[in-house]
């Protein structure tokens, strides 16, 4: 009965398939535009003349014999060296979620089994905190750096990166740690544990679900950060997205879009993996803070 | 938990938050209310044969004496808030008493960097935020009387606009609309104007913009409201259908009441981060048409010589429109905690 009350009329459907088609084009296509695009010339890439050849790869044909190229890649990951932005986000993104999470399993573990009235005060700091472009703050840092000269070094980018993730880290935690109950590590300490013990003997195995989930927010803060690593890097140290930021400035004078484009690829990559395996604690993940609230 | 053991659990990720975020807070407002020493000029008088010509010289050691007494620099008050740079009081009043219309005073206004960057960034926010709130929901609704099976893939590539790199994002969209791009091209098709160039005029690229921002930032939107959905309390929409509730009324009177704080939650959030807009501008090439405050403020850190003082006194006013954005917000928390206590 009710499933026939439910029944769209065939006019509906057709319209709600219709928007989702088009939503899923909106979403998907530049993506798969790009990556298309990434194994052809520059001339096909942006082909004023006609659009059909950044599909056919006619110019690419003519120039390398074939319609694919990898020649974007070699440019940018060779000539430009774009591998040692790669290593260098890769080690900022292991530390900072690391030590991140670390930190944060600790305060958020604390605030969700303290009932004082200071724990409000802090998750509040945490929100306004978190409400802070980090931008902002990044005048405050540059003086300090400098004059202890850890300007542009990784360790440094790390550690910011590590703070201006804790207020999420905290209320991800937080909020997730509420969730197992309080018997659980109070009975440990009945038994004679001291607090320590417990959360390392029982709180420590059962928070995988909540801190993998928070792990990779912290990932996508760390990965996907312009602000910080743009005005706290030297050019060597420079992770990908600043990388790709001063490749516009000098490649596009040199018409060297391509490495741009390749290299844009190449960073879009490990996120596709991302989502693909860990889609749904990313859903889970954006929906803790909101059901909550 | 007893205090003791709450401060130890507690002391990493404060001090990581105190030292890295409350510290530099209060660094960045004394940067704004000082300058940096101006160098010590020595005048000396060099008398020969052909007369007495004066010299201005550096004076290294009292410079550096000086630095090293007052090692935050000179104190200038709100000097560098009023400059014209950043608040421009002087102009505006100026403005004010010489203009006769309305529309003319907002024009002179507009010309001012920091209201022209904080123009941009309002209506960014404001614009962006609504819009992606409606497509979200649309997106959820239509997602959710989906078949099963369908779902997860739908899911997968609606995350992909919001997961990705927002530089990285604008930069492919800024690919494709650029004039001989794909899209560029379309456009240029449809409006029969072989010229068109998004870039060109300012209404276009904050058009552009504002459809970049709603991209990114839709899929959030859509997750958290097709969350929602799926604990939408069922017999209630049955009884509206049983009631004769048609499928617009049973979205406006149970759907949208039972999301409703979802939106608000949505809400706040997105205009945290759109009030922050940076790597749309930076991608989309867009910084002679459209600056942000965030834009300013690493435009300043960016250049040959770093403007501290500058980029400092705009960040301080940054939070500060943070602040009041987020203020009801906070006196909501604060009253839902005094009310559960």
């Amino acid at each position: 009965m009710a499933s026939q009350l439910n029944k769209k009329p065939l006019a509906l459907s057709l319209f709600s398939t219709g928007f989702i088609v088009i939503w899923l084009i909106l979403a998907a296509f530049p993506f798969i535009w790009t990556l298309w695009g990434s194994f052809k010339v520059e001339l096909d890439f942006f082909s004023k003349a006609d659009w059909t050849n950044a599909l056919t790869g006619a110019r690419t044909t003519v120039e390398y014999g074939s319609p694919f190229t990898g020649a974007g890649y070699h440019g940018a990951w060779v000539q430009e060296e774009f591998w040692r932005s790669v290593i260098n986000t890769a080690i900022v993104c292991f530390f900072t979620v690391t030590i991140s999470l670390t930190l944060g399993t600790l305060g958020g573990y604390a605030l969700s089994r303290s009932g004082f009235k200071y724990v409000f005060w802090l998750l509040i700091a945490a929100l306004i905190f978190r409400a802070m472009p980090p931008i902002t703050l990044v005048s405050g840092y540059l003086l300090q750096f400098f004059n202890w000269n850890v300007w542009g070094i990784l360790p440094t980018t790390i550690i910011v990166l590590v703070a201006i993730n804790q207020p999420f880290t905290l209320w991800m935690l937080h909020s997730f740690f509420q969730k197992i109950p309080k018997e659980l590590d109070e009975s440990a300490i009945v038994d004679g544990c001291t607090r320590f013990q417990a959360f390392r003997y029982v709180i420590i195995p059962v928070m995988w679900p909540g801190v993998i989930t928070t792990g990779l927010f912290s990932f996508l803060l760390a990965y996907n950060d312009f602000a910080v690593t743009t005005l706290l890097l030297a050019e060597e140290n420079r992770t990908m997205v600043p990388a790709i930021a001063a490749f516009m400035g000098t490649t596009q004078t040199e018409g060297n879009v391509m490495f741009a484009v390749a290299a844009v690829v190449s960073a879009t990559a490990p996120l596709f993996v991302l989502v693909m395996f860990f889609q749904r604690q990313i859903v889970s993940g954006l929906t803790a803070g909101a059901v909550k609230g | 938990m007893r205090h003791s053991t709450f401060f130890w659990f507690f002391l990493p990720t404060g001090l990581a938050m105190l030292l890295f975020i409350a510290f530099p807070i209060v660094s960045v407002i004394s940067q704004s209310v000082f300058t940096p020493h101006e160098a010590v000029f020595v005048e000396s008088e060099n008398c020969g044969p052909f007369g007495c010509t004066t010299e201005t010289t550096i004076d290294q050691d009292a410079t550096a004496a000086l630095r090293e007494a007052k090692p935050l620099g000179q104190f200038v008050g709100l000097q560098i808030y009023l400059d014209r740079g950043h608040l421009a009081t002087s102009e505006v009043a100026a403005a004010w008493r010489s203009t006769d219309s309305m529309g003319a005073f907002f024009k002179t206004i507009n010309n001012l960097p920091f209201y022209r960057a904080m123009g941009f960034t309002l209506t960014y926010t404001f614009t962006v935020t609504p819009l992606l709130i409606i497509l979200g929901f649309a997106i959820a609704v239509a997602v959710n009387s989906l078949h099963r099976h369908l779902k997860g893939l739908v899911i997968f590539f609606s995350l992909l606009p919001m997961i990705v790199t927002p530089l990285i994002g604008s930069l492919i969209l800024f690919w494709m609309v650029d004039s001989r791009g794909v899209l560029g091209n379309f456009l240029q098709w449809m409006a029969d104007d072989p010229d068109l160039s998004l870039k060109a005029s300012t209404g276009l690229t904050w058009i552009m913009l504002i459809v970049y921002g709603v991209w990114h930032s839709a899929p959030f939107a859509f997750v958290v409201f097709y969350a929602g959905l799926q604990t939408l309390p069922q017999d209630t929409l049955e009884s509206s259908r049983i009631d004769g509730a048609t499928r617009w009324q049973q979205i406006r009177y149970v759907v949208i009441p039972h999301i409703m704080p979802l939106v608000t939650f949505v809400a706040l959030i997105q205009i945290m981060d759109n009030f922050r807009v940076l790597e749309p501008i930076i991608g989309f090439n867009a910084e002679a048409h459209a600056r942000s405050l965030s834009w300013i403020i690493l435009n300043d850190l960016n250049g040959e010589t770093q403007l501290l003082s500058s980029a400092a006194t705009t960040s301080v006013l940054t939070i500060l429109g943070v602040s009041i954005l987020l203020s009801p917000v906070l006196v909501r928390t604060w009253r839902d905690f005094n009310s559960k206590a």
